[in-house]
């Protein structure tokens, strides 16, 4: 059985046993990504990465075991991270050229975590330059193609960690979400992909896009896996004030708990008429396992819905055009030589950022510039206020979850999708998650022309461990079934 | 609301972003493209909510409003090897005693 067979908790479990060593995992993932060909020649998931230093880590592993320290939960266990994760070894690219050979001086809380944990950290993965994309086509360094079929795209913004889970290289990957970017290649690929409630986890570390939505995300092959890693980087921070004092239950020992009293909303706005009916089919075909499983299920309305594309597609360009300001050739990354300051400034940006970042930056100017803030960005902060109000009212109602489809479609081919707007609304049913900040989770319900077809289900602030929970239900109910 | 070629251009000037003039017009129907859609949001009628800027349930945590002691904030006195009436003691520097010894 090779190791990504084996659950990352029963991998970790054989590390602490000495059954197995990590050192023979991490070669034996390194072997996997180069057969899978997770490389730039190939899938082009895998951006970076450092075969010592994750040997290294291996045997330090060891070594700590040794001294007669207690376990952790992620002994051995290969991950990957997302390009815009710092790290200290491996370029933070972002997928972008003005970042191309950044190395940060400082590594993420979520990466000291996972090392705490210890976990491996294998490699940086490709991304849309600065997360912004739907299909991980946005990447200055090429596109990732799904695993499951290398002529479509893997989804996006993470695209690149999903891929790596979905070829079997690592059970564990962390990638980031500002409107749905760990849910949808989570869908696209088959696996499970976790955004955690707005101040569940640390930002420090993580390149900020649009700082009220951003929230790093775990992948995992499955619900235990993404509910182990998810609990490795989970709590309160203080190098971020923005990461909320909530105890952390052990996500691992609730998944198993029965759906009884759970209630299942199903939300009429996130099955349109003009939703494809073999993807309505597996949702209903999922909600009536949960059914038999002993939960509720009734039709509720979150009405604004149909407003989140566009109250998102302000409130994030508007978001990344300050953020993005730091990016002048000044402080970070690449410089292109200029007669003056000013004429630098603009040749770096515009040699540095690719068109999709450009026209990010340019309408997050525009709609927060004077005569247009308050029709566009005061506008769409007050509109994403009555979206968060639809969530808490469903909440408040009763209902435990909601179960919706992750995304319109599955995995579409490369290179189809070049009007901006039509590759927005890959994230029409995600991104109102991360503008009411709550929890969501995609996992694999089945298939349809023989790509995956994610379900996603959402819950109430800081109540993860109700969604592992239905989710685990489900996997299990399923079983091979989500794969078919 | 549409956007013209020249507050493409006033846009990118305060984005500091340097454009090729042959891109403008592409840029031009492209975000025109996207704010259409935007124009839907001019419909809602948003007068019983404010705007909301984070999405925190928990709120964001403060810190005690004492700030931390800072290791530096002493009184001169304790950086000073010795002290004698205000002044701070330094030890007599060599090239001072060989003026003294020449001149003696």
């Amino acid at each position: 059985m090779t190791q990504a067979e084996l659950s990352a908790a029963e991998l970790a479990s054989r590390h602490a046993r000495g059954s197995l060593r990590p050192s023979d995992t991490v070669k034996q993932a390194f072997a996997r990504a180069a057969d899978v060909q997770a490389g730039p020649s190939g899938l082009n998931a895998l951006l970076s990465t450092d075969r010592d230093a994750a040997l290294g880590a291996a045997d330090e592993v060891v070594r700590l075991q040794g001294e007669g320290n207690q376990p952790a939960s992620l002994v051995g266990v290969p991950v990957v991270v997302k390009a815009n994760i710092a790290t200290l070894n491996m370029p933070t690219s972002c997928g972008s050229r003005i970042l191309e050979e950044y190395v940060s001086p400082y590594e993420a809380t979520v990466v000291t975590r996972l090392r705490n944990a210890g976990a491996i950290i294998m490699g940086k993965t490709n991304m849309d330059e600065f997360a912004m994309g739907s299909s991980t086509e946005n990447s200055a360094f090429g596109p990732t193609r799904n695993p499951l079929d290398p002529t479509r795209v893997p989804g996006g913004s993470s695209g690149g960690s999903a891929a790596c889970v979905a070829a079997g290289v690592v059970r564990i990957a962390l990638g980031s979400e500002t409107g749905g970017s760990v849910r949808q290649p989570a869908a696209f690929c088959g696996i499970v992909g976790v955004k955690p409630t707005y101040g569940r986890v640390s930002r420090y570390g993580l390149v900020a896009f649009a700082s009220s939505l951003d929230q790093v995300g775990v992948f995992g092959r499955t619900v235990d896996d993404a509910a182990l890693g998810l609990g490795a980087i989970a709590g309160r921070d203080r190098y971020d004030s923005t990461s909320a004092d909530v105890e952390v239950v052990d996500y691992q020992a609730v998944v198993k708990g029965d759906l009884k009293g759970v209630t299942i909303g199903r939300p009429r706005e996130y099955f349109p008429e003009s939703l494809d009916a073999r993807i309505r089919d597996r949702c209903d075909a999922a909600l009536e396992r949960l059914r038999a499983l002993g939960a509720n299920v009734r039709d509720v309305s979150l009405p604004h819905t149909g407003l989140a594309i566009p109250t998102y597609y302000i409130i994030a360009p508007a978001e990344a055009s300050s953020n993005l300001a730091r990016f002048d050739g000044v402080r970070y990354g690449t410089r292109s030589d200029a007669p003056g300051l000013r004429d630098m400034y603009e040749r770096t940006r515009s040699q540095g950022f690719g068109p999709e970042v450009t026209r990010r930056i340019l309408l997050g100017t525009y709609v927060l510039s004077a005569g247009y803030y308050d029709a566009y960005y005061k506008k769409a902060q007050e509109v994403r206020a009555l979206i968060a109000n639809d969530f808490r009212r469903v909440f408040d109602s009763g209902v435990t979850v909601l179960f919706t489809p992750t995304a319109p479609t599955p995995a579409f081919p490369l290179g189809t999708k070049s009007d901006p707007y039509e590759m927005y609304l890959s994230d029409i049913f995600t991104a109102t998650a991360n503008l009411a900040g709550v929890p969501a989770l995609s996992l694999p319900i089945g298939r349809v022309d023989g790509l995956p077809v994610g379900g996603q289900i959402i819950g109430g602030h800081f109540d993860e461990a109700t969604l592992f929970r239905v989710a685990y239900a489900l996997e299990q109910a399923l079983g091979e079934e989500a794969h078919r | 609301m549409s956007v013209s070629e020249e507050d493409v251009r006033h846009v990118a000037t305060l984005a500091r972003l340097g454009l090729d003039p042959e891109r403008i017009p592409t840029l031009v129907a492209e975000l025109n493209g996207i704010l259409a859609h935007m124009d839907v949001l001019s419909k809602i009628d948003t007068a019983i909510v404010g705007a909301v800027t984070g999405v925190g349930a928990a709120g964001t945590p403060l810190r005690v409003d004492g700030g931390n002691q800072i290791p530096l904030v002493r009184p001169r006195e304790a950086f000073a090897p010795a002290m004698r009436e205000g002044f701070l003691l330094v030890p007599r520097l060599a090239t001072h005693e060989d003026t003294d010894a020449e001149s003696a």
